[in-house]
């Protein structure tokens, strides 16, 4: 990517610190929605860190993604509880509506599909997070719908 | 008269921030008038949204599951005409309400402010003694006293391993270092356990104040809170609080103007499991892979960046303040001979009353599960409870008398945990279960160790492969043997306690494993694989199920009664989930 705005990472907070590398990770990802190439060799210019060991860094926690996503994160719960209410056949359903994977981005750019441990909200089993609103008690059926609302509503927190 | 609505993330789900607009409103509408408030989780997450309102005199109701249109009469019979709605009423202080059961037999310690103080606003917590008890350490200027108290309420780290918290701290008091630190750890990584983060999004302050009691009784400046990622409002009320805090002179430099300084930092994780390690959380806090390290030394003598630091639990935390102003009698009166206070536990699967239940230990699962859940939803039949999340096990419906306390639960081969519960009924099957979470293990396995590395990876492939039906003699006892090579040769907790799932589930459930590996069936009727599907007479000939089959293994007529060709199925269960009449049985 050519278009991007270097980031100066010695301006920002965590700069000087010691444990800096995870916010610096943080706050590129925040930025561009994933750690670019490029954004490793900036780190690496500036903090002084060689680009191995920030890269060491990024690719141990699963936060860290090194592929663009779209627009909106969709997370799919798959803890516990929502493995034993049936998170398999929400994941499914996903899948079939958008006609992606996990860990895929839909044509328009739209949505990605994640697939995580816990959102810890395992009494509404099973559950789904859209950005930072969470959906619960779904059924398979209920996918189109909520797609639909997060569509219309943005951000907006509907009870399904 | 005033209401409160529950923002907690369940009850934000559940639509609460649409009841709190509508409220808010109606508020400034003409019509009966009362004061708007939020609060945080009261822990009863299958009725949410919750409304509480508190009448002029103090009493208190609590309605559940309100939505848009049940507010005019909330508003019509309760707020105007001073008649509680009883049909919705799910509590209230004199008793009346449908759901009084849920809350009659819990002790509330931890939870003492969820559900009822706005967590936004400090106001609240001080109105409820908030910070009384840092003010009473800092009068008391006796950091020894103080530990010994902490000591002798018999108070156990919250976060799973149940060591002294009073000894931690003392060990960490007695360490020498140029600085020492306090980390609360909030990396709730269990699948199952939510309680950390109900408590951070409900009642921040109170950890915050037991962190800085924490700090003053082992002589720290700093203290650092390691939070999930995934709990954005928690990580947002989180930084409210502590500026807040910071702009009273509850936190900072020369604390209510004594001579102690504190100062907490918000460290967010950034997504491993492993993290929860006490190591691997200071390796990651310091920027580096969060891979576990040998001990001794220990945190309390070699902690973050080389200094003595003590590591405690977010319920640990929240813990702290009440003991320092009830006292270590009040606290340590309640549990078991070894395991003192209370204990919160979130309660998820396949059990009527879902959401936190703080209970004094000693309690048994049987009254968690039946008196104060309300049982099994659907009125299945009771299978096990999986406690202590990945690093747990099963305990089987037959021991639900077992109580709740550190000993006897490891007794029956699971843990504590941070306090995770899952219900689970006849439909679950205990093979799938532990393949489930030793797909978890093994994916979080930081890769150090070469037996939780590897050793976890070959029992994930033995587990999927009995649950697909192609187990072979010999798999059990070849499960086995790798466990206990993987709880013994591996450093840390993950890698020790992984294959607890796979024992506990072996240890009570061996018949379900051996149906698995010898009839190729599966007992709990989930298995996919091992299904076989059949379609009866009750079939209308709609040909549903026909189309969805993505192999045309489903062949008849429209309006005749269809037929499956076993050779060609797939065992995917679609036509099993499209069929609306029940006609397709599976075996």
């Amino acid at each position: 990517m050519s278009d991007h705005k270097k980031i100066d990472f010695k301006t920002l907070q965590y700069a000087g610190q010691e444990g800096r590398l995870i916010p610096l990770l943080q706050q590129a990802q925040a930025q561009d929605g994933y750690i670019a190439r490029e954004r490793l060799q900036e780190i690496s210019e500036q903090t002084g860190a060689p680009i191995a060991q920030i890269y060491g860094v990024a690719t141990f926690y699963a936060q860290f993604r090194f592929q663009p996503v779209g627009k909106h994160i969709l997370r799919v719960c798959h803890g516990t509880a929502c493995h034993v209410a049936g998170a398999k056949a929400i994941s499914e359903a996903l899948e079939s509506h958008f006609g992606i994977h996990d860990g895929e981005t839909t044509p328009d750019r739209e949505y990605t599909l994640e697939t995580v441990s816990c959102l810890g909200c395992c009494s509404l089993a099973p559950v789904i997070m859209i950005d930072g609103a969470t959906y619960g008690n779904l059924s398979p059926t209920d996918i189109k719908k909520v797609i639909k609302q997060h569509r219309q509503a943005g951000e907006e927190v509907v009870k399904t | 008269m005033k209401i409160l609505v529950g923002l907690g993330t369940c009850g934000i789900a559940a639509g609460s921030e649409t009841i709190y607009r509508s409220l808010a409103a109606r508020a400034g509408n003409g019509g009966p008038k009362f004061e708007l408030g939020k609060t945080g989780c009261l822990g009863m997450c299958y009725i949410e949204p919750l409304v509480e309102v508190l009448d002029d005199d103090g009493a208190v109701w609590q309605y559940g599951g309100v939505t848009e249109d049940k507010l005019d009469r909330i508003l019509d019979e309760h707020v105007a005409g001073g008649r509680p709605v009883d049909e919705w009423l799910v509590w209230s202080d004199e008793g009346r309400g449908n759901e009084g059961a849920y809350l009659a037999r819990q002790n509330r310690i931890v939870l003492r402010n969820c559900g009822r103080i706005d967590p936004e606003v400090l106001e609240d917590y001080l109105a409820v003694g908030g910070y009384e008890a840092l003010r009473k350490v800092l009068q008391g200027k006796d950091p020894d006293g103080l530990i010994n108290l902490v000591v002798e309420s018999g108070l156990r780290g919250r976060g799973g391993a149940g060591f002294l918290t009073g000894m931690k701290w003392r060990f960490t008091r007695l360490a020498t270092g140029d600085h020492k630190y306090i980390i609360c750890n909030a990396d709730e990584g269990d699948p199952g356990a939510f309680m950390d983060r109900s408590v951070l999004e409900s009642d921040p302050h109170s950890v915050l104040e037991g962190m800085a009691v924490a700090g003053y009784a082992i002589g720290a400046d700093h203290g650092y809170i390691y939070a999930r990622a995934e709990y954005p409002k928690a990580i947002e009320r989180l930084n409210i609080a502590i500026a807040q805090a910071e702009a009273r002179g509850f936190l900072g430099d020369r604390i209510l103007g004594s001579d102690y300084s504190f100062h907490i930092r918000l460290k967010e994780g950034a997504g491993a499991f492993v993290c929860g390690e006490e190591t691997a959380l200071i390796g990651s806090i310091e920027g580096h892979r969060g891979m576990p390290r040998v001990r001794p030394p220990f945190p309390a003598t070699k902690g973050l960046w080389g200094c003595p630091t003590s590591i405690n639990n977010v319920e640990t935390f929240a813990n702290v303040p009440w003991i320092i102003a009830n006292g270590a009698a009040a606290f340590n009166c309640l549990g078991t001979a070894n395991s003192k206070g209370t204990k919160v536990f979130a309660m998820a699967g396949k059990v009527r009353r879902g959401g936190l239940v703080e209970v004094p230990m000693g309690i048994s699962i049987r009254e968690i599960v039946f008196e104060i859940c309300g049982g099994i939803a659907g009125d299945r039949k009771f299978k096990a409870v999986q406690m202590g999340g990945p690093s747990g096990g099963c305990i089987p419906a037959e021991l639900y008398d077992t109580v709740i306390d550190y000993e006897s639960i490891n007794r029956t081969g699971a843990i504590m945990g941070s306090g995770g519960l899952v219900v689970m009924d006849e439909t679950t099957c205990m093979v799938d279960i532990a393949r489930f979470f030793l797909d978890f293990t093994q994916r979080e396995s930081c890769g150090k160790c070469t037996f939780c590395r590897v050793g976890t990876k070959r029992m994930l492939e033995i587990l999927t492969r009995i649950c697909e039906g192609e187990g072979r003699d010999g798999d059990i006892e070849l499960l086995e043997h790798l466990a206990h090579l993987v709880k013994n040769n591996s450093l840390c907790g993950l890698g020790q306690t992984a294959p607890n799932p796979v024992l506990t589930t072996l240890k009570y459930f061996r018949s379900e494993y051996e149906a698995h590996i010898t009839n190729k069936k599966c007992p709990a009727h989930h298995c996919q694989k091992l299904l076989s599907y059949t379609i009866t007479e009750a079939c209308t000939g709609c040909t549903v199920c026909g189309r969805v089959c993505p192999t045309g293994a489903i062949a008849g007529e429209k309006k005749q009664v269809h037929h499956l060709d076993p050779s060609k199925c797939i065992h995917c269960d679609e036509c099993y989930k499209s069929c609306k009449f029940h006609a397709i049985v599976r075996s």
